[in-house]
């Protein structure tokens, strides 16, 4: 089936409800349709619990500059310092708008926007923590997807739900349309299109533990990537130091906001040796690499450093006030899942896979970059974690996923709109879905006994142990081995499932299609970065090395192998300096 | 432990009636139960067929009936359904929605209703240069609705939508109403009042009380229902 439209955004998370929301405003483009693999308000988005940045200075002074400084030291100076401006600047209206859109914030006295402190936010470039996370009590990505879905159907957006993004149209420079798979009946439908704006979110099913969803298999960026464009900075992923133990469910740093405090099995306040005056308020990269280093020196809760240890995250201090009203929802995953109530126990956490750094390059108005000298791919954008703009760098700092969504997601939705209005549809082949086609052939044809949950639990324990928290050439290069024989053994991968429709199996072949290359292209571009930098920290390079990668990775995928291009970091704004907190 | 699980399975494609399929299998007391049915589709039969997306109760895909409660499978534990081995956890679709494929069901006159209802803030003046001015208090008043993640179990828990008798957008789509009626911030039930009070709004409820019995967010729904209801009377009254 074919439709036509002006604009067609891929993904109904925040970044691209907000961008379908941005374009609806422009009243110059009429079809707009978000295209998603889940029902709207079901996308990852809604897990985010903590908050949004933005220095509102409701409780306390604060600037965006501090923000815009705090992001590219949390970054490890890998961040574009510009565009970390215009998150900074740009944050303040957003969250003035979601609010004047009804998002339910937490109140202060005074009837304004509450904040809390948040790891990494300081005042006056680092001196102490700042209270500038603004939150609806500790499910702020939740309320920021209803809000989003809710002016959406204000404004008459139109949802094609549980469809599958299978192919991005895009001849020489210039992007078409998209090919998407519908669940519902096994159909292929093209979408011809002025413009397409991919918001697919993050792909941390790659990884054995996450906080990530089942739907979290980065499709956006692996369709392109698989038509040989680059991806940026995929060697960067965030593990977030506190998932509940043995789960990965997200712990909210918000609940270190709040007071709370790691322990190790002494129950020493261990974040005091390796962060002194942010203490468990450090970065995300830097209490993840304490909380392994706790665990190994056998410093963990079962004193086990082979096993899956763990340490505490103690909140018996808060008090039930501050646990049941501002942090309703962990408690009640802690009494859920684990069976304690963290008014009188602690939490068992540990490090879990939680976010993408890198992505689909894009500039600041999300339009997606073909290679390194900055060409442009005509129509085509990229907005949210599936993006890297780039303004976490090496490590993203907690609230700022929101803040990217919120602001480069409005700014894509912007743009994507006014090059729409201008715009003329561009021909498409009559079987511009053969190459959708012939994946689903392929899958269909082959009678091989491979079983995709033995691939899938492989790429998940490689690229958990082997593309960590910690991380060296040896262990890397086998984990690259390991991967393409997966890959090649995912060629002959088929489906039982014969069936035309609600074919979830079909679909989560696919999805881990997807997650392989990913993998692949993550490995190889960690493999190559020869020094240690945020989140990306190598037991054979343990120093930052700014004189050979103060750059960006763009990585290409050129069938079975990798190619790695440099790009250079705007660090127009602030010289790069030691990382202390 | 072992355990049996009874799934109702359906699959127009291959065959026009719904029938029950039996799994064995060994589990941890503290896995869920949609990490059971991973499992059966991993390793027993692939073209088992269920949503799921967070498996942690927050975005609504897995809503189902298990053991003859609507639940969310990421958010029921083996042990709050079976406790010694050979125990059997019966799983079934969704009431009151046509079945789309095994534990599969079409939302989509759920989501028609949620839209009837004008579920976006109207505001009732224009807004500041900053945020609109809300106490702690007045944003209490309608937060508990906030919390609803539109998984649809309270409307298949529904006695009035069951029987089909008479029209109503039922219990999440009225709990959204009360939502935005008590928000500070909106034209409130003066300026909703025409799609409130209608014969398939709050007042078709019958005060059962199973939505809030099986909401997975635990939303007080009966009680934002009722609460709306006296307000539209007290409203239409003054």
């Amino acid at each position: 089936m074919k439709h036509e439209l002006d604009v067609v955004v891929v993904g109904a998370g925040g970044a691209g409800l907000y961008a379908a929301l941005e374009a609806s405003r422009n009243k110059k483009v009429k079809n707009i349709a978000v295209v998603s693999k889940l029902f709207p308000v079901r996308s990852h988005t809604g897990a985010a619990q903590g908050g949004i940045g933005a220095a509102l200075g409701n409780l306390e002074e604060d600037k965006p500059e501090w923000h815009a400084f705090d992001t590219v030291k949390g970054g490890d100076y890998l961040v574009d310092q510009q565009a970390a401006m215009i998150l900074a600047n740009e944050a303040v209206d957003s969250v003035y708008d979601l609010e004047h859109n009804g998002l339910p914030f937490n109140r202060t006295e005074e009837g304004k926007i509450d904040q809390r402190r948040f790891g990494g936010h300081t005042r006056n470039f680092g001196e102490a923590a700042v209270r500038r996370s603004c939150y609806a009590a500790d499910r702020t990505g939740h309320m920021i997807l209803q809000t989003l879905y809710q002016q959406c159907i204000k404004n008459k957006v139109a949802f094609f739900n549980e469809f599958h993004l299978l192919d991005v149209l895009i001849d020489g420079n210039t992007c078409q349309g998209i090919v998407a798979y519908d669940l519902a009946t096994g159909e292929l439908h093209t979408f011809h299109a002025k413009a397409v704006l991919l918001a697919t979110g993050g792909f941390g099913r790659m990884f054995r533990i996450t906080s990530n969803a089942f739907a979290n298999t980065g499709d956006g960026p692996a369709v392109l990537a698989q038509q040989g464009l680059p991806l940026e900075d995929m060697e960067f992923f965030q593990f977030h130091p506190t998932g509940i133990r043995g789960m990965g469910i997200l712990i909210t740093e918000g609940v270190r906001g709040e007071g709370g405090i790691l322990r190790n099995c002494d129950g020493e306040r261990f974040m005091e040796r390796y962060a002194p005056t942010l203490l468990d308020l450090a970065p995300r990269d830097m209490i993840a690499r304490a909380i392994t280093t706790e665990i190994l020196n056998g410093k963990g809760i079962l004193k086990k450093p082979q096993g899956d240890d763990y340490v505490h995250l103690d909140t018996t201090h808060l008090g039930k006030e501050v646990l049941e009203k501002k942090l309703p929802d962990i408690t009640e995953f802690c009494r859920t899942y684990q069976d304690i109530d963290p008014i009188t126990t602690p939490i068992p956490v540990q490090p879990t896979a939680h976010y993408g750094m890198g992505g689909i390059p894009t500039d600041v108005n999300g339009q997606v970059f073909g290679d390194t000298k900055g060409t442009i791919v005509e129509g085509l954008y990229a907005a949210g974690e599936c993006a890297c703009v780039s303004v976490h760098g090496a490590n993203r700092l907690g609230t700022n996923s929101l803040v990217d969504l919120i602001v480069f997601g409005k700014r894509a939705g912007s743009s994507v709109a006014s090059f729409a209005a201008g715009a003329q549809h561009q021909p498409i082949p009559v079987n511009a879905d053969d190459r959708a086609k012939k994946r689903i052939i392929d899958l269909s044809n082959s009678s091989s006994n491979v079983k995709q949950d033995v691939l899938r639990k492989k790429m998940r324990d490689t690229m958990m142990d082997g593309v960590g928290i910690f991380r060296n050439g040896n262990d890397m290069a086998d984990a690259i081995e390991t991967i393409k024989e997966l890959r090649e053994d995912a060629k002959d991968l088929s489906v039982s499932d014969a069936n035309a429709k609600y074919n979830t199996e079909l679909m989560d072949t696919m999805e881990l299609k997807n997650l392989l290359d990913l993998s692949l292209i993550t490995a190889v571009s960690a493999h190559n970065r020869q020094e240690s930098r945020g989140a990306h920290a190598r037991e054979d390079f343990p120093d930052r090395d700014d004189a050979n990668f103060l750059k960006h990775t763009y990585a290409s995928l050129n069938k079975d192998e990798v190619r790695l291009e440099y790009k250079s970091v705007d660090t127009s704004i602030w010289e790069p300096k030691p990382r202390k907190y | 432990m072992r355990i049996v699980v009874s799934i109702k399975r359906y699959n127009p494609e291959k065959k026009p009636q719904a029938y029950t399929q039996e799994f064995s299998l060994d589990v941890k007391p503290t896995d869920r139960v949609l990490d059971v049915l991973v499992s059966i589709k991993e390793n027993q039969d692939s073209s088992l067929t269920f949503r799921k997306s967070c498996a942690h109760g927050v975005c609504g895909s897995d809503a189902m009936i298990i053991n003859g409660q609507e639940r969310l499978a990421c958010k029921t534990l083996v042990k709050d359904v079976a406790q010694v081995d050979n125990d059997r956890i019966e799983v079934e679709p969704l009431r009151s929605m046509p079945i789309q494929r095994d534990l599969a069901v079409d939302q989509g006159v759920f989501f028609d209703n949620y839209r009837k209802i004008d579920p976006f803030l109207r505001p009732k003046e224009k807004p500041p240069k900053e945020e609109y001015r809300q106490s702690q208090k007045e944003r209490e008043q309608f937060e508990d609705p906030t919390k609803c993640i539109l998984c649809s179990a309270c409307y298949s828990s529904c006695p009035v939508i069951e029987a089909g008798e008479k029209k109503f957008v039922g219990p999440a789509a009225s709990a959204q109403a009360a939502r935005f009626a008590f928000d500070t911030r909106d034209v409130g039930i003066a300026g909703r009042l025409e799609e409130l009070d209608t014969p398939d709004g709050v007042a078709a409820c019958d005060n059962h009380f199973n939505c809030t019995k099986v909401c997975p967010r635990g939303i007080k729904i009966t009680k934002n229902i009722n609460t709306l209801k006296k307000s539209i009377k007290k409203h239409k009254e003054s």
